[in-house]
């Protein structure tokens, strides 16, 4: 309501910051319509949720054989019990906060990185598009487990930070060919043309010309980039190239598989984590379909 | 068409140097020496140590200055030599890769194109169709969202363990032995089944989504509307919008190839299949760097020519990349 009154009234003030919270208006007005936006957002919160007060609410440590070994979820041990009795709860709680984590910062230097090859590329095209093209090639094809495995070799201990940062610096190529490709349509658009020739540096045209252009595309960007991330994490992990201090998703499958879980038919020790990664990621998809209509009216209507 | 090609062949060349020196890097920028953790297996007397180590790096090319074992290690490369196995002393790396590489094309290639096919063709059937729109693409979601691994130990937990309906580990029964029988055939194809619908199903939700996405756009561009306003039936529209929704597809499924291999990678660790990516595991494990290396170079090889021959066939499919114009494929 009261955002409203604010509007009326900046609208006879000025006629310049009208556009943006009428904007931001409609984008909740239809955000709010959005089923597929407000489910993916509400399980992606869940888990947020879950990630935050889980860990407060178990009195174990992740790594200590605290129960008897293999019992089935019960009211004391929530999610059951590991292989060594490891509260399986703990583990899921703290891996999921491993998650979200690899998600923000791979996710966000991914995307980071993707926005900036993406926007030189783009902009400036020639030579310099070029050879930004041919090294986000080789990003592609190189294997990342390979340079990987050199880490892994060098720092035998590792944490949730490293792998994060590792997958931002090998997974931006998606984002930075997408980018690209938007920036060089929107470069030849008349009010680019008419920035440049007002004299404005091409640092200034990016940043005040083209992304806010691009702001909803960038932001769908690193939603998949957040999603693509906590994947990845969860195959290094699962390999045994990922955290060695703490526990993720991936590892509590990776321990699980180690030992015997399936022979053994503890399905409340590798259920829950896999589970969790489809649920996250699967959301986070879902959430960006409904992000897109929001944003293109041209979807919107079905 | 010559502009195109010309181009191609600059970025692979490159991407080929790059990747291939990299790879090189790998056992020689290593903590501690390959050589002295083959050599800490056999415990001898100090001479006898010495004479081994210098016997072994000769074997591992490892004796002549850094330069010259990079240059050896092309020439070796062209002449299909990928060095000595640590682990599996003394095999031939090109060996193990041989032997390996039949189950991943066994694999691989019909996951990989059957879930192209399936996907794309459902993806853009369930399009614009409310009830499916709404129902089954959530689930194309969820399935490309699934890990790899975690869809393989379900499958595996419930049909191979729960159910034993199917086996869960290697490529054929323990008691076999590889031959041209029926017994050996089905039980090749009974071990195929599960890595491959796990592989399948995560692949066939990506293609799904992404065909959806496309062609709504498509849809909704002016040429459908023309077509329609003109009285078109949906079929014949749809068909145009299929055609122009399937170049993304493609180029797609060139840069997926590499996450393609990775999710090959951990389905062959989860169900013991001896392709190139339980190797890789073991040589993790054994700290078998030669292994490794000869593994990773033979997946960026593999993973430049597949883009290669989608390049080719983006010619065919993209009639713009023949006259000469950019196309789609940049």
């Amino acid at each position: 309501m009261t955002e409203q009154i604010n509007i009326q009234k900046s609208e006879k003030m000025d006629k310049v910051p009208v556009i943006k919270p009428k904007k931001i208006n409609e984008f909740i007005y239809f955000a709010l319509r959005n089923n597929k936006l407000k489910i993916g957002l509400g399980v992606v919160l869940f888990f947020i949720l879950l990630a935050i007060i889980g860990p407060l609410l178990t009195k174990y440590d992740w790594n200590a054989y605290i129960g008897p070994m293999s019992q089935p979820p019960s009211g004391e041990f929530w999610f059951g019990t590991t292989t060594f009795g490891q509260d399986v709860y703990t583990q899921f709680v703290l891996g999921l906060r491993a998650a979200f984590l690899v998600g923000i910062i791979g996710g966000g230097l991914g995307t980071f990185i993707g926005i900036i090859i993406g926007f030189v590329a783009g902009y400036r095209g020639g030579i310099v598009d070029e050879v930004l093209n041919i090294l986000t090639n080789v990003v592609l094809v190189i294997p990342t487990f390979a340079l990987l495995l050199i880490i892994a070799a060098y720092l035998k201990v590792r944490g949730i930070m490293i792998e994060s940062i590792f997958i931002g610096l090998t997974a931006w190529p998606w984002a930075a060919r997408a980018i690209r490709a938007q920036t060089f349509s929107l470069r030849s658009r008349d009010f680019v043309d008419m920035a440049r020739m007002s004299g404005m540096k091409p640092l200034k045209i990016i940043f005040t010309e083209i992304a806010p252009n691009m702001m909803s595309y960038l932001l769908m960007t690193f939603i998949l980039q957040f999603g693509g991330a906590i994947l990845i994490a969860a195959t290094l992990d699962f390999i045994g190239l990922g955290p060695t201090n703490t526990i993720s998703l991936g590892l509590m499958m990776n321990y699980a598989v180690m030992w015997g879980a399936l022979q053994f038919g503890n399905w409340w020790w590798f259920v829950p984590p896999g589970f969790a990664i489809m649920a996250i990621v699967g959301s986070l998809y879902i959430m960006n379909v409904g992000l897109d209509e929001v944003f293109n009216p041209k979807l919107r209507e079905m | 068409m010559r502009r195109y090609f010309g181009r191609k062949i600059v970025v692979y060349l490159s991407t080929f140097f790059l990747a291939v020196t990299i790879d090189w890097a790998i056992p020689r920028f290593m903590p501690g020496n390959p050589i002295l953790n083959l050599l800490t297996r056999v415990a001898g007397r100090p001479e006898t140590v010495q004479h081994m180590y210098a016997y072994y790096s000769k074997v591992f090319g490892l004796d002549v200055p850094v330069w010259k074992q990079y240059i050896n290690f092309w020439i070796a490369l062209f002449h299909g030599d990928l060095g000595t196995s640590v682990l599996m002393f003394p095999q031939k790396v090109s060996a193990i890769i041989m032997r390996a590489v039949p189950y991943d094309i066994f694999l691989l290639v019909p996951a990989i194109l059957l879930s192209f096919y399936a996907g794309n063709k459902f993806g853009a059937f369930a399009a614009r169709t409310k009830w499916l729109d709404n129902t089954v693409l959530p689930l194309g979601y969820m399935l490309t969202a699934t890990p790899y691994m975690w869809l393989g130990i379900l499958l595996a937990w419930s049909l191979g363990i729960v159910a034993g309906i199917f086996p869960i580990a290697g490529a054929y029964g323990f008691n076999l032995q590889p031959s041209l029988s029926w017994v050996f055939i089905l039980s090749l194809l009974e071990h195929w089944f599960l890595p491959f619908v796990s592989l399948f199903l995560v692949y066939f939700g990506g293609w799904a989504i992404g065909m959806r996405n496309m062609i709504i756009y498509e849809l909704e561009a002016d040429y459908s509307h023309y077509l329609e306003a003109l009285g078109a039936p949906r079929s014949l529209v749809r068909k145009y919008a299929y055609r122009n929704a399937i170049l993304p597809q493609i180029t797609g499924l060139a840069l997926q190839l590499g996450v393609v291999v990775a999710g090959a990678l951990v389905t062959e660790v989860v169900f013991s299949y001896p392709g190139i990516g339980y190797w890789i595991l073991q040589a993790i494990q054994n700290q078998d760097y030669f292994l490794i290396q000869g593994c990773f170079l033979f997946i960026i090889i593999m993973v430049l020519v597949a883009n290669f021959i989608i390049d080719i066939v983006y010619v065919i499919v993209d009639p713009r990349t023949r006259l000469g114009m950019v196309g789609g494929s940049a």
